[in-house]
Formats: C-alpha cells, structure tokens, sequence
C-alpha cells in the first residue's frame, strides 16, 4: 500500500520516538507499576504499525527485512528459557528468582535493598523476563503486522492483473 | 443488584458472540464472534476478582484497606495474549482462503462430503 | 544439579529449547537442523522414559514437582503449617505417566519420517518450530496439576497444530480445514475457560488436588461439568462434535497426522481427569433411585456417555464405507477407535456407580484396562496406517481411491506395513488390536449385551472397509499412469518399521504390557485419594 500525505509523515515521525520510549518505559517497570512485557510489547508495537501505515508498506518492507525480525524474536525466546534455565543451574530450582536477589545470588548489583522497597532493582529475575518477553512480543506483532501489509498488496496484485 | 451487572454483560456479550459464529455467513463476522466470546469471558474473569471497597492491587507501601484480588487479573493477561495469537492465526488463514477461492462467504468455500 | 529430581520440568522445558533453537539452528544449514530436531525429539523421549520409570518404581505411585521453589519444602508448608497453595505444579500420576509415554513416542517418529518426506518442501525451519512446539504443549497438558496451566498448554497445542495443518498453502482445501480447526479449537477453549473461572470463584483455588478435595455438587458445578466434558469432548471427536477430524486429518500432511493423533488423545486425557479424579467424589453420591438402578451422578455420567459413544462408532464406521479419498477415510475409522475408547471408560462408570451387578470390581478394572490399552493401540495403528497413506502420495501424488492400482508390485514393504495396520485396527490377533479389543468386549458384555454385539459387528465392518481398500490399492490391475512408481525412501521405511514392530511386540506380549503399563495408570484413575493426599498431605 502506499503511504499517506505529508503532513501524516510528519507528524508520525514526531510521535514515534515518545511512543517507543512510553511503550520500554512499561516494560521495564513491570515490576512495580501496571505492565510488563505482553503490555509493552504491544504499545511499541501500536507505535511500529503506525509507522508502517504512515510511510506505506514499499517503503517500510524495504527499511526492514522480516528475517531480522524473526532473528530478533528467536533471541527474546531462547533470552526467556535460558532465564529459567539458569535459574535451574544456579540453584537446583527452575524458574526461581532468588539466584540473583538472594544472598548467594550472583547478580550483587541487583542486591541494593537499602535504598527501599520500590526501587527498581528489587524483583530478581522479573524485569529481566520482561525484557524478553518484551523483545519477543515486539518483533513478533510487528512481524505480523508486516506480513499481512505484504500480503494483501499481493492480493491487489492478482485481482488486478 | 447493581454489582451484579457486569455478569449480565458476560452473559449478553457470550450470546451475541455465539450468534454471530452460527448464524454470520462472512468470515470475518465469524472471526468477530470469536473475539465478542473472548471478550465475554476476559470481563467475567476480571469481575471475579473484585471486593467491594478495595483497591488495585499495585502498591508496595499500601495506604491501608483491602486490595482486590490479583490471580484473575493474571489468568486474564495470559487469555487476552492467547486471543491474540489466535485472532492474528485466524485472519491470515482468511487472507490465503480469499486468495484462492475469491470469495468470504462460507458457504461457497469448503470442500468435498 | 541432579537431573533425576527435576525430570518433570525438563520433560517440557527441552523441545521448547529445542523449538526457539531450531530457527537459528536453521540458517546454519539445514542437514543440521534435521539431526538436531531428530536429536531432541530422542531426548524428550529418553527423559520421558527415565520418568516413567520412577514414576512406575515409587511407592506411592505418584511424582510432585513445585516450579519456583524446593518441592519438599513447600509441600511440607502446605501439609503442617497450613499454608495456602499459591504455586503452579506438576504432578505425575500413573496415568500421566502413561500418556506422556505415548506423547513423546509420536513425534520421534514423526521427525524421522518427515526428514525425506518433506524434503521438497520449502518453510521447514517453521515447520520443525512447530511440530517441537506441538510436543511440548501434548507433554505440558498431559503432566501438570494446575487447571490453568491445562488450558495454556492446550491452547499452545491448537494454535500449533493449526499452523500445521494447513502446511499446504498452495491448496485451498488445506486453509479451509485449518481454519475450521482453529475456530472449533478456540470456542472449546474458551468454554473450558469459563468453567475454570467458574472453579475459581467458588472455590478460590485453580489446582486439581484442591478443587477435587472441596468439590461439592451444587447447580455452578454441575454447569462446569457440562462445559468441560463438551468442550474437551469438542476437541477429542466424539460425535456429533467429530465434523472437524476428517477434513484436519485427511488434509495436513502424513506426518503432522501423526502428532495430531497425540493431541486428541491428550484432549481424551483431560475427559479422564475431569471425570475421575476432579469429579471423584462426586460420582458416588446418593441418587434418586429408579426401580432397582441407583442414579448416582457417575451412573447419569456414564450413561450419556455410553450414547455418545453408540453414535460416534455408527457414524465413524457408515461415514468411512462412502469415502473415496483414501486418508479420509482413515479419519473416518479413527473417529469410530475413538468411540470404542469411550465406551470402555463410559462401562467403567456404570459399572463402578451403577452398583447392580455383582462382580463390579473385575468389571471394571477390565474395562478400564482395555480402554487405556485401547488408547496406545489406536495411536499405533491408525498412526501406522497415515504413515503409509502419506507413503502412498509420496509415490504416486495421488490420494483418491479411483485412481490408484496394483501397487503391490512396486512397493513391497509399504503394502506388508499396510497389512499390519489392517490387521491391528479392526481387532484381528495376533496383533495389538485384538489383545485390547476383547477386553471392551468382555467387560461391555457385563454391563449390556447389545453394547458388545454392537461393538462387535462394527468392528467386522471395519475390516470389511480395509480389506476392500486394500484390494483396490495393492491388488488388481496397475493404472496406465502409475508405471513408474518406486519404493519410498528407507527412512520412512523405517519409522514405519518401528511403529510396526511395537504392535507386533504387543499383540504377542500383551500381559507383559498391561502389568507393568496400563495396571499403575487404572490404579491412580480409580483412586483419587492418593492424588489429593500427595499434595494436601493425608485428609
């Protein structure tokens, strides 16, 4: 399909970066406020397809390749089961969070209790799935979202011919 | 009484997805009756987790009284993701099955017996 | 790290390693990806295998796994101190055990086949994506304890197998009967949604083992009942609910036939659970009485399913004699196996809580062994007969009964692998068939004589239908455009011999199957209390 005019290019192009920066903010404070990696997911994602609706599938589908979509999503994936994982090897439980928050836990940096209860380093392992999952829900729903556009301009394609 | 409005809205919303599955002949109606269902059961998961008098359940230092319960607002995050998996596989299966047979209405699709 | 005590998280935790490696694995090479998919199927299935084998060894019968904590220490914290119950788990019973047997042996012998014959194919990253997919949602469904966690898995399982099944993009048909399926798929899920919500709100605890042990049987519970059993029964085929099998099985390619056999046998699994252990105490409850039967709830239960069962056996049995494409027609005769299950386990409820007869314990323990051995059985066998059917339009790239002929000639050993099937699913000794048969038989003849003639008599029908296929195939003139046929490749010569020499081994060796297998499953099934205690702590 082809872009809109433009005055829509612009101002999409205004908006996009608040988007993007609204949208990571929600994933990583999942922890403590509303959110986390499905919601976030989706508002950068909300954001990713408005660019492509503004610009016009050409266009985008040349800036990016659904194969580095799907790289990116198989990293947010395996980013999330080696999580669990490690929490398998770390300390003989799978999927638990304490191997970095605890006191033998390995990620010291993470450990910084006396600066209160809602701070940001707090939940362990959460925020480090919801990076994952939030990586994963981005290139996944943008990748949708791409292919379909891809589609239908095929299906225009073979009506009109 | 009043707090039990939110069931009738599950109930209406259930029957109006149910007759839109049956009775539509467009897919994409079809489609739209799946999500009305989805959309029925997500709002009775949530109403079930609802005290009266209660907050949301998001503070770490709470200021004090009941919080409503937070297990079903989990188990309606992971159905709102598994619908939309679903609804994105469903609407691409529909774009091949125009490709093919040119047309939406479902009974002029389907195969053979 | 000890793999042994975390054996029921790796059983599901590896194929979806395995799933989001495979992409990445791909663009490597793909001779790789194969071997490496080949590889974790065999690991699921090894880790599987030692599972079953402490699960078979332990004293109590049963295997508790506490994801996110240590599963002594919490369950010791449940038991003493009272604590509540907040975590997800699984629990692996007998029967569970036994499922995920058959669970991780399907899709070994899928990715075998499929390496030569889907070697034309292009899009086989996802296709490998989606088949360890498929496993680990079957494997998550059939191991775990939490009704939640059930209904992720299964929704996993469908969405996967919806994918799958429309593999062949460039045929019409194929979208349409994937369509279908995740339409049906999403509604049962949904409803099975509803009763979970509908669980909760009463009882305010979304595990098996808590539900089971406060469960009473007031209107809300009655109306989950029926959405459970409607909507795992929607998924499972049973008729009239059965319209989406012939076209999912008969349209997606061979080997994604075989997992999908998995998969309604895992939905089946979840009518059992339902059933037996959730319902558990239930079904014994004082009834109205009716002259001289006792319509305890069990009995209502059984009975409605005993009807169910008729209809889906007549239905599977008449719709498959009308067929002309040969792979439908499969899927006719596994919607009749799947009734014959059905009727084993709806005789073992009547048996156990209708209470009039005199021997109600052989009954029913006899039924409910040929049920569950009915289960692995149909698996093997329709399996086996698919793998041949897709042998078949590797050959000749035809599916429909009109145009194909003496292919006897050319292709022995597929034509000795379709005898075998023949043999095994319509009952005849010395194949597994038979051994599981005649246990439906004896024990429905104790409850009502017509149940077993009619069982019976359509299982003679099925023969009557394969034999006539297996003329018109093999036998006979060859067809003008079917000359230069060939034997398929060894490899799918192989997962076919594999699959073969399992039925053979049981059909000689039945007794040692049934000890050592199918006897700890129908122990767990009749006796819930052993799983509610080994959570909650004895009751």
């Amino acid at each position: 399909m082809s872009g809109m005019s433009r005055i829509v290019k612009t101002m999409t192009s205004t908006v996009f970066p608040f988007a993007m920066i609204f949208g990571l903010y929600v994933i990583a404070h999942g922890h403590l406020t509303p959110g986390g990696g499905f919601q976030g997911g989706a508002v950068v994602a909300s954001a990713c397809a408005m660019v492509l609706v503004a610009y016009g599938s050409v266009w985008t589908m040349r800036k990016i390749k659904e194969k580095h979509l799907s790289v990116l999503e198989s990293l947010g994936a395996l980013g999330f089961i080696s999580l669990a994982f490690l929490g398998l090897i770390f300390a003989d439980k799978i999927f638990f969070d304490d191997f970095i928050m605890g006191p033998n836990g390995i990620g010291m940096i993470f450990n910084n209790a006396a600066l209160g209860e809602s701070d940001i380093f707090t939940a362990g392992v959460i925020p480090l799935m919801n990076f994952a999952v939030g990586l994963k829900v981005i290139a996944g729903l943008f990748a949708i979202v791409l292919v379909m556009a891809y589609a239908t301009v095929k299906v225009k394609e073979v009506k009109s011919k | 009484m009043i707090y039990n409005i939110p069931y009738f809205a599950v109930i209406a919303l259930i029957l109006i997805g149910l007759y839109a599955i049956l009775f539509r002949r467009n897919l994409i109606k079809i489609v739209i009756g799946i999500t009305l269902i989805e959309s029925g059961v997500n709002l009775f998961l949530i109403t079930l987790g609802y005290r009266e008098g209660s907050t949301a359940p998001i503070y770490t230092l709470s200021p004090g009284g009941i919080m409503s319960m937070p297990v079903p607002q989990a188990l309606t995050l992971t159905s709102i993701v598994i619908g939309v998996a679903v609804l994105a596989l469903m609407l691409s299966f529909i774009i091949h099955i125009y490709r093919h047979y040119k047309t939406l209405d479902v009974r002029k699709i389907g195969g053979d017996d | 790290m000890n793999i042994m005590d975390h054996l029921p998280a790796l059983v599901v935790a590896v194929p979806l390693l395995g799933a989001f490696l495979t992409p990445l694995v791909g663009k490597v090479n793909d001779k790789l990806r194969n071997i490496f998919v080949i590889f974790i199927a065999g690991l699921t299935c090894a880790l599987v295998f030692l599972l079953a084998n402490q699960v078979f060894t332990d004293p109590d019968g049963i295997i508790t796994y506490v994801f996110g904590a240590d599963t002594e220490d919490t369950l010791k914290s449940i038991a003493e101190q009272g604590n509540p119950l907040v975590r997800i788990l699984f629990e692996v019973d007998g029967l569970s055990a036994f499922m995920a047997i058959i669970g991780s042996l399907l899709p070994l012998v899928a990715v075998i086949y499929s390496w030569s014959f889907m070697k034309e194919h292009t899009g086989l990253d996802k296709y490998y994506t989606l088949i360890l997919l498929m496993t680990a949602g079957m494997l998550g469904m059939m191991l775990t304890g939490d009704l939640f966690n059930f209904f992720v898995f299964l929704e996993i399982t469908s969405i996967a197998s919806a994918a799958l099944i429309a593999f062949y993009t460039d045929k019409g048909k194929a979208m349409v009967a994937g369509f279908k399926y995740i339409v049906i798929s999403s509604i049962g899920a949904l409803f099975i949604l509803l009763a979970i919500a509908i669980f909760y709100a009463q009882y305010d605890a979304l595990n098996i083992a808590v539900i089971a042990n406060n469960i009473q049987y007031g209107f809300l519970d009655k109306i989950a009942l029926v959405l459970l059993i409607a909507a795992l029964g929607m998924k499972s085929a049973f008729a009239p609910m059965h319209m989406w099998l012939p076209d999912a099985y008969g349209r997606a390619p061979a080997s994604v036939t075989f997992v999908l056999i998995g998969t309604t046998l895992a939905s089946l699994y979840g009518v059992l659970r339902v059933c037996f252990t959730l319902y558990g105490k239930n079904l014994a409850a004082t009834g109205s009485n009716l002259g001289s039967l006792n319509l305890t709830p069990g009995f209502l239960l059984g009975a409605l399913l005993v009807v169910l069962a008729i209809i889906t056996i007549f239905v599977g049995v008449f719709m498959a004699l009308k067929q002309v494409d040969l792979k439908r027609m499969i899927a006719y005769v596994a919607v009749a196996e799947i009734g014959y299950m059905l009727l084993a386990f709806s005789a073992v409820l009547i048996s156990l809580y209708g209470g009039t007869s005199p021997n109600t314990e052989v009954v029913s323990q006899t039924a409910l062994k040929g049920g569950l051995f009915h289960i692995f059985n149909d698996a093997l066998d329709i399996g086996l007969l698919f793998l041949v059917a897709g042998a078949i339009y590797y050959a000749t790239k035809e599916t429909s009964l009109n145009k194909l002929g003496g292919l006897a000639r050319n292709m022995k050993y597929t034509t000795i692998f379709f005898l075998i099937g023949l043999f095994a699913a319509s009952g005849m000794p010395p194949m597994n068939g038979f051994a599981s048969k005649i246990l439906i038989y004896e024990s429905t003849y104790q409850v009502n004589p017509i149940l077993s003639v009619i069982a019976i008599l359509c299982s003679i029908l099925i023969l009557a239908v394969f034999v006539k296929v297996f003329h018109s195939v093999f036998l006979g003139p060859e067809h003008v455009s079917l000359k230069n046929v060939k034997e398929v490749p060894k490899i799918m010569l192989l997962s076919m011999a594999i699959i073969s020499g399992i039925i053979i081994f049981f059909g000689l060796f039945p007794d040692v199957v049934v000890n050592n297998l199918i006897s700890p499953a129908a122990e767990a099934l009749t006796n819930n209390k052993i799983y509610i205690s080994s959570i909650l702590g004895v009751i």
